[in-house]
């Protein structure tokens, strides 16, 4: 795990659940040249295409999920002025109600903030080697992706 | 010989999380196939559904070049996030 002391970059896959309050605490200490902080958190929900949700399986491609993470937020920094950059994504079984993903971003102002997290968090989608197992009404399967998902993506290509 | 290994759906549809294939020089992803379907025909239709793969996790197109050693990997679309 990078942390912020030595990097603006954090990158963390971890099975272990994260708190929103301690990684904006990390955020902001020392940095006293951004004004704004954008956080996104995502967590399991209870329903997804109209049934009942008990939980998710995650897997990844233990590598190359943090070499394309550090790909995504590298295009980000060039797009936008950017100070500090977390991205952490849990990995294994997740009950409904637990954090699945947190990316966070500093900024001088918000405009830049807003735009970097939201990037970062769209382009994790559609090119971070994740896969979601779902466990609906007692039977597994693995969840198909989404068109909209790589619309969205596509949307901020110049 | 390249490793090739294989991700959620996939890995379970094939029953195999990884595997070793000889490829002749110049090859490339579309060769790398080949060779597993060789190997193992049963994995044809696996093989027809919407995948993606990557080179030394890199995402690549089918007509990127593989070299021996090279780390080669095919899962379904990503659902993270």
């Amino acid at each position: 795990m990078v942390k912020h002391e030595n990097s603006a970059i954090k990158i963390a896959i971890q099975t272990a659940d994260f708190s929103l309050s301690d990684e904006v605490n990390l955020l902001e200490a020392q940095n006293e040249e951004d004004g704004a902080v954008v956080t996104f958190s995502g967590r399991v929900r209870n329903n997804n295409l109209g049934k009942k949700v008990s939980g998710l399986f995650l897997e990844h491609y233990p590598g190359m999920t943090e070499k394309s993470l550090h790909n995504i937020i590298e295009q980000a920094q060039k797009k936008w002025q950017l100070g500090r950059v977390t991205v952490i994504h849990r990995i294994g079984q997740l009950t409904v109600g637990e954090q699945i993903v947190f990316v966070g971003v500093t900024s001088k102002h918000r405009q830049d903030a807003f735009a970097g997290c939201e990037f970062i968090m769209d382009y994790l989608k559609v090119s971070a080697p994740f896969w979601k197992k779902e466990l609906s009404e007692g039977v597994e399967n693995w969840l198909e992706a989404k068109q909209s998902d790589e619309i969205k993506a596509k949307q901020w290509q110049p | 010989m390249i490793k090739v290994l294989f991700f959620a759906a996939l890995r379970e549809q094939l029953g195999s999380e990884q595997i070793t294939v000889p490829v002749a020089k110049p090859a490339t992803i579309a060769d790398v196939i080949d060779a597993l379907l060789a190997i193992h025909p049963q994995w044809q239709s696996a093989f027809t559904q919407s995948l993606l793969c990557a080179v030394n996790q890199n995402m690549v197109s089918r007509d990127h070049p593989v070299n021996a050693g090279d780390e080669v990997a095919f899962f379904p679309p990503v659902t993270g996030g």
